[in-house]
């Protein structure tokens, strides 16, 4: 596995190896093994060991990068050279800035401490140790008369990024996930949480309500589409507004691809809505650095409904503060959000927590309060229809249920819906204490389950 | 490199599997852009490694490693067999796996230029040159050109005796022209969305791409799409361009008849299908005028899912997946092919790269042309009252393969044979074997395209990798439109 140490040593190389003014490496290692189970048995099972070194060379406004994943001297030669030659055939991009030094990247003070995410109770789990953990999983499904699919991953990872100004940061992470769908004969349940720490996650009781959902959604009624009431737990949450945070960056305001253009400082969503982005928060996971070495700060994106802000790499700041935007955006400041470069993305919050609600109520208040509604487990298959009034469709997935008179009743077939998020969270009447939550088509984030009013259902499926 | 396999082979078999594989791949790209007449990104990236895949106990086991030191190989191997065993825990039968001759065999991807002796200052002029007509266009406000190579080298060997080496390339280039104004966002690409136009080829395929002959058009319409009127809603014929019909064969019929997703392995993410095993045969699963074929071979064309072996040493082959509109074959795997009475592998498993485990993927899933010449024009021309759609905007489908919604980027009302007027933000939405049974007409050969789609996810670990979808422009009857923008 890659050290710090061996990663400074194979920096020293690339640093003899290079003639440009400046150069970079972000070095990635990751052990990482998983294993997956269907149909109440392992059918996959899969461990990979891998470290790569990522160049960047800076030549008076051009920059370029390559990439190796092995460390003898030839190959490091040979990416040197190949993003030295990618980036010699440029022109000078006036926006390209020095790397930063590791006092600039250090940030503003008082930002906080980023919590041990490294545990070794994750990071020696076995072979056997996840397949005793598939077999308590499957022995749930047989209890309920059931057929079981998912996975037990568990990964240690190392991240590092050192330049030639003297910075040089470094990260270490494990994670384990969980995964669970339970099949009925015609409905199904679905679970997937999380954590640096294995102990956090209880694999049986994730097996037990993935269950209990497939089971309670059997014989699933249809009903028209339309607009209803939604309950949408925690992954349908972060699964649908994932899809709006490509838009919080500087760079997607000077293309004018972000739905926010026009529309920063306004009364955008319900004052029930608060939103930022903070790589310190306990139940947060990640590296406190970005794609240039640069401190994560905590933006506060949305206040009582407000969109205050988008996040900014260190060019994208500078370019926005001379740009016919600056006054409108509100503050504008590298906040260490930025991809490493050469990207044309820029940037984007990926350290997503959401703000607790004055007044949480749990799921069952929810229910409890609902005439006529819709739960939602799980959503799937999201993508954008419209950009600018961030219309999204997509389908409701593993666990859809109708809820009347404030009791459950029944399981649904699964609709699709095509909903402006900007809608989404204006329309919110309810919500839990935010949880860490993982779904499988944005990046796991820190949100409550919400109650929606008038979500738009447009079709009904088969199933 | 074989020696590495040999080596990994070798320290597996002491362990006492039943079966085992290795492959050593080394991967090389390069992938450049450019925004607004500047360079997005520049980089080059290779990556090396080796993968064993053992059965043990009846169980597979798969560990890569990175690094190929002698200690390294041996240690994977050792970790493929423990993982295996660990397998062997939770499972209900041993694998087993249909019988293949060992192919020993050299194969490289036919190419008349290698894209890598390219240069990058060629490269991004050609980019330049495609940017600065689309920002010649008033009203562009963005403008985005990529172009990307790859090329894959593999090491196939086994413990029955395959030794198989194969060199693939891949080459791909597009561009997209956004045009932003009062509250809309439009957009227009070419020669397809989401990164162009990918085939199994060289550099030749850039040069006979018409890149910058066409950029102007396609900045011109992204902006014309601000005065056109919203596409209509309620049920119309549509006619789809070749390209949209290639993403909608990949959704509809490409993952459906993935036999690894109609066995349940993909329950947990990609889902499961529609297509369970009772309707092989039988399913009328679209009119008399569809057949499509999954076909890896050469001679299909030079798609993405074109080569001469599958990840398993399997021989590329075609199989008729819609045959007059019957449903007649899956894609299948060595581990699954005996779960539809096959004998022998439909030769589709393909890892992302060394360090994923092989799977069953869309090799080119084609649909095949009408043999009695019909161009586009004529089929619009034979068309009373409808609407041509051109170029996805978004996809959507559910976890059965079922329910699907897709939009396009640019629409034409069709009146009297005639294409009368723009329409914006065109969307269809149906169920897949009611859409398919809805197919009254397809264009034939000289308007059949070879699509790649270099971004098609699915597993865990998710693995991403290119497939092909040779399609012409065909017309629909009584199809949902509009209902993307339904109730918002």
């Amino acid at each position: 596995m890659l050290t710090r140490d061996r990663a400074s040593d194979i920096f020293g190389r690339i640093r003899r190896f290079s003639s440009a003014d400046e150069v970079e490496a972000i070095f990635t290692g990751s052990r990482f093994a998983l294993t997956r189970f269907a149909n109440n048995t392992i059918h996959q099972n899969v461990e990979e060991e891998n470290s790569i070194v990522s160049i960047r060379t800076n030549f008076a406004g051009r920059t370029a990068r390559a990439t190796a994943n092995q460390f003898d001297d030839e190959s490091l030669r040979r990416a040197v050279t190949a993003s030295e030659n990618l980036a010699r055939v440029q022109a000078p991009d006036p926006d390209l800035l020095p790397m930063p030094t590791a006092t600039e990247a250090e940030g503003r003070t008082g930002e906080s401490p980023v919590p041990t995410r490294f545990f070794d109770q994750t990071a020696v789990i076995t072979p056997a140790d996840r397949a005793e953990v598939v077999k308590g999983i499957v022995s749930v499904a047989g209890k309920h008369k059931l057929t079981t699919a998912g996975i037990y991953s568990t990964s240690e990872s190392r991240e590092g990024i050192f330049n030639s100004r003297g910075l040089a940061n470094w990260h270490q992470q494990t994670l384990a996930e969980v995964s669970i769908t339970m099949l009925g004969e015609d409905s199904s349940g679905w679970q997937k949480l999380n954590s640096p720490d294995v102990r956090d996650l209880d694999p049986v009781r994730m097996a037990e309500t993935a269950a209990q959902k497939a089971v309670e959604s059997a014989h699933p009624r249809e009903i028209t589409a339309g607009k209803y009431t939604v309950i949408l737990e925690p992954a349908a949450v972060l699964d649908i507004v994932g899809f709006m945070f490509w838009d919080y960056s500087g760079v997607a305001i000077l293309d004018q691809r972000s739905f926010l253009n026009d529309r920063i400082g306004t009364q955008l969503f319900g004052e029930n809505i608060n939103i930022c982005d903070d790589v310190t928060h306990p139940l947060q996971a990640g590296s406190p650095f970005d794609g240039e070495g640069m401190r994560r700060q905590r933006v506060q994106l949305v206040e009582n409904g407000v969109v205050k802000r988008v996040v900014y790499a260190r060019a994208t700041a500078q370019k926005m503060k001379n740009s016919e935007y600056a006054g409108k955006v509100g503050p504008i400041e590298a906040t260490g959000h930025g991809f490493p470069l050469p990207n044309e993305i820029g940037e984007m919050p990926m350290n997503i927590v959401f703000g607790a609600p004055e007044k949480p109520q749990s799921v069952e208040q929810m229910i409890a309060s609902t005439e006529r509604g819709v739960l939602v487990t799980r959503l799937w298959y999201i993508r954008e229809v419209d950009p600018y009034e961030k219309i999204v469709t997509g389908m409701t997935r593993d666990g859809t249920f109708l809820v009347e008179n404030g009791n459950v009743q029944c399981g649904l077939r699964n609709f699709r819906f095509n909903q402006s998020l900007i809608s989404v969270l204006k329309n919110v009447e309810a919500m839990i204490a935010p949880v860490r939550a993982s779904g499988e088509e944005s990046f796991d984030m820190v949100v409550p389950a919400m109650k929606v009013k008038e979500f738009n259902f447009t079709e009904a499926t088969k199933f | 490199m074989k020696a590495v396999a040999q080596l990994a082979l070798d320290a597996a078999s002491v362990r006492g599997v039943t079966y085992a594989d290795a492959r050593v791949v080394t991967i090389r790209n390069r992938s450049l852009s450019t925004k607004n007449g500047r360079v997005g990104h520049a980089s080059e990236s290779e990556s090396l490694g080796l993968g064993v895949r053992v059965i043990a106990e009846g169980a597979w086991g798969f560990a890569a490693s990175a690094d190929l030191s002698r200690a390294a190989v041996e240690a994977a191997a050792a970790r493929s067999v423990e993982i295996a065993r660990a397998s062997a825990h939770v499972k209900k039968e041993d694998v087993r796996l249909a019988p293949e001759p060992a192919a020993v065999a050299e194969w490289t991807t036919p190419y008349k230029v290698d894209p890598f002796t390219t240069s990058v200052e060629q490269n991004f002029e050609l980019l330049l040159k495609v940017d600065a007509e689309i920002r010649a266009v008033a009203g562009v406000t963005l403008a985005e050109t990529g172009m990307n190579f790859q090329r894959e080298e593999s090491w196939f060997l086994s413990s029955e005796g395959a030794r198989i080496h194969q060199t693939k390339y891949s080459t791909g280039a597009g561009y997209t022209a956004y045009a932003f104004a009062g509250s809309e966002i439009q957009k227009r690409s070419y020669p397809n969305s989401f990164g162009g136009q990918w085939q199994n080829r060289g550099y030749e395929l850039i040069e006979e791409m018409k890149l910058v002959e066409n950029a102007r058009r396609v900045a011109e319409e992204a902006v014309a799409l601000h005065h056109a009127d919203q596409c209509p809603e309620g049920t119309a014929t549509i006619i789809l361009d070749s390209s949209q019909l290639g993403l909608q064969i990949h959704e509809s019929i490409g993952h459906p008849i993935e036999l690894d997703r109609v066995l349940g392995m993909e329950a947990n993410f990609a889902g499961t299908s529609f297509l369970t095993l009772e309707k092989l045969g039988h399913l009328r699963y679209g009119s008399e005028l569809v057949n499509v074929v999954a076909d890896a071979r050469q001679e299909h064309g030079p798609g993405l899912g074109t080569f001469a072996y599958d990840d398993e040493g399997v021989a590329a082959q075609s199989t008729p997946i819609i045959t007059n509109g019957r449903f007649t074959g899956y894609l299948s795997s060595r581990e699954t092919a005996h779960t539809i009475g096959a004998t022998r592998s439909g030769g589709t498993l393909r890892a992302e790269g060394w360090n994923r485990l092989p799977m069953i993927r869309m090799t080119n899933v084609s649909i095949l042309p009408r043999e009695k010449p019909l161009s586009l024009e004529q089929l619009i021309a034979a068309t009373d009252d409808g609407i041509y759609m051109e170029t996805n905007k978004s996809w959507s489908i559910d976890d059965k393969r079922y329910n699907f919604q897709f939009g396009c980027e640019i629409a034409w009302e069709i009146k009297n044979g005639k294409q009368v007027r723009m329409l914006k933000n065109p969307s269809y939405s149906g169920i897949t074997t009611e859409f398919w049974n809805s197919m009254d007409a397809i264009c034939s050969r000289d308007e059949w395209t070879l699509w790649g789609t270099p971004n098609c996810g699915k597993g865990q670990p998710q693995q991403v990798v290119g497939t092909g979808h040779g399609a012409s422009p065909a017309r629909f009857r009584n199809i949902r439109v509009g209902s993307a923008y339904r109730g918002s």
